[in-house]
């Protein structure tokens, strides 16, 4: 299956690699269209979520995930050789990830209790009943 | 062909951007704009990696993408932050009204 | 390249709408918030562009510090611009 999904990717490429770098390369496309996959949805989640911290919510999930995937994507795609300074620059596509993976979470959480104490009341179920008898689609 | 995934990858990101814009621009309390610009912050670290990739310089790149990470969060911080201490909206114009009684009688 | 023709029109698209946005809205914490964006897609027009020292100041004096100056001036002003 690997070898069938290879050369359908790379099948025009020239520079095809030896073996080890395409299994690579194809760890890297698949992880960078999931991270996009994540992405789609953290942006229709901001689109049409009614409230504020329903959209929050969708926002600081999808976000960091999807930018965790495509880091890590990007950094098995560029891994052209086994040399150090390719080693070198994993580790540091890595560690982006790890910091993004630590910050986004916190800067979510900080802007949620900001909003909370802001006196920004979540949406409650009458509401969206309101809103939708008024016809406003998005409050 | 890294070239072509970079390529792809950029152009459904910046696709992909467009409902946070509309976020921006349209979003009923402030809140939901300075979240937007949290998810912009961050997503400008992946944009940075894939010109990285297009100029085949990936190493500088990365540490662009880092700084950026480390700014948008800071900035991110300090709003939130400094909505904290400050009073709401409301008892800053409640004050308002207060002040303006007290000076009419 | 192809690629970066692409980019830069979103780019610069982007631009224009953050920086209407920053103007036109009415906090004015929104707006300094929006104004860090401004510079943070300015940088990476730099960075697109290929001018990356340029694109490292930018993103620290731009983003970095100008925003939290901004959000500190507004924190002795009144949240709502009354124009």
């Amino acid at each position: 299956m690997i070898e069938s999904l290879s050369t359908l990717v790379l099948a025009t490429t020239p520079d095809a690699g030896n073996e080890g770098f395409m299994l690579l390369k194809i760890v890297g496309i698949v992880s960078g269209i999931l991270g996009l996959i994540f992405f789609l949805g953290s942006a229709v989640g901001m689109l049409r979520f009614p409230d504020f911290y329903t959209r929050m919510h969708a926002a600081g999930k999808g976000d960091t995930l999807s930018t965790m995937l495509m880091l890590g994507g990007f950094g098995f795609v560029t891994m052209d050789d086994f040399s150090l300074g390719s080693w070198l620059l994993l580790i540091k596509i890595l560690g982006v990830v790890l910091f993004i993976y630590l910050t986004t979470p916190t800067s979510s959480h900080a802007l949620m209790r900001a909003a909370f104490e802001d006196d920004e009341m979540p949406m409650t179920e009458e509401d969206l009943k309101k809103s939708k008898k008024r016809g406003k689609k998005k409050s | 062909m890294t070239e072509w995934f970079a390529i792809i990858m950029g152009t459904c990101l910046f696709v992909l951007m467009i409902p946070v814009i509309y976020r921006i621009c349209v979003g009923p309390t402030g809140f939901d704009r300075i979240l937007a610009v949290n998810v912009i912050g961050t997503k400008t670290a992946v944009l940075l990696v894939i010109i990285g990739t297009l100029y085949d310089r990936v190493e500088m790149f990365v540490d662009f993408a880092l700084t950026y990470a480390l700014l948008n969060f800071v900035a991110a911080i300090i709003v939130s932050r400094y909505l904290n201490r400050t009073i709401s909206l409301k008892e800053m114009e409640a004050r308002e009204k207060a002040k303006k009684e007290a000076k009419a009688s | 390249m192809i690629g970066l023709e692409i980019f830069n029109t979103f780019i610069l698209l982007l631009l224009v709408v953050a920086a209407v946005t920053s103007l036109w809205v009415k906090d004015l914490l929104v707006s300094a918030v929006v104004f860090g964006v401004y510079s943070f897609l300015m940088c990476l027009l730099w960075a697109e562009m290929g001018a990356v020292d340029v694109a490292f100041t930018e993103a620290t004096v731009g983003a970095g510090i100008s925003t939290v100056v901004l959000v500190a001036t507004i924190f002795h002003l009144r949240r709502k611009s009354n124009d």
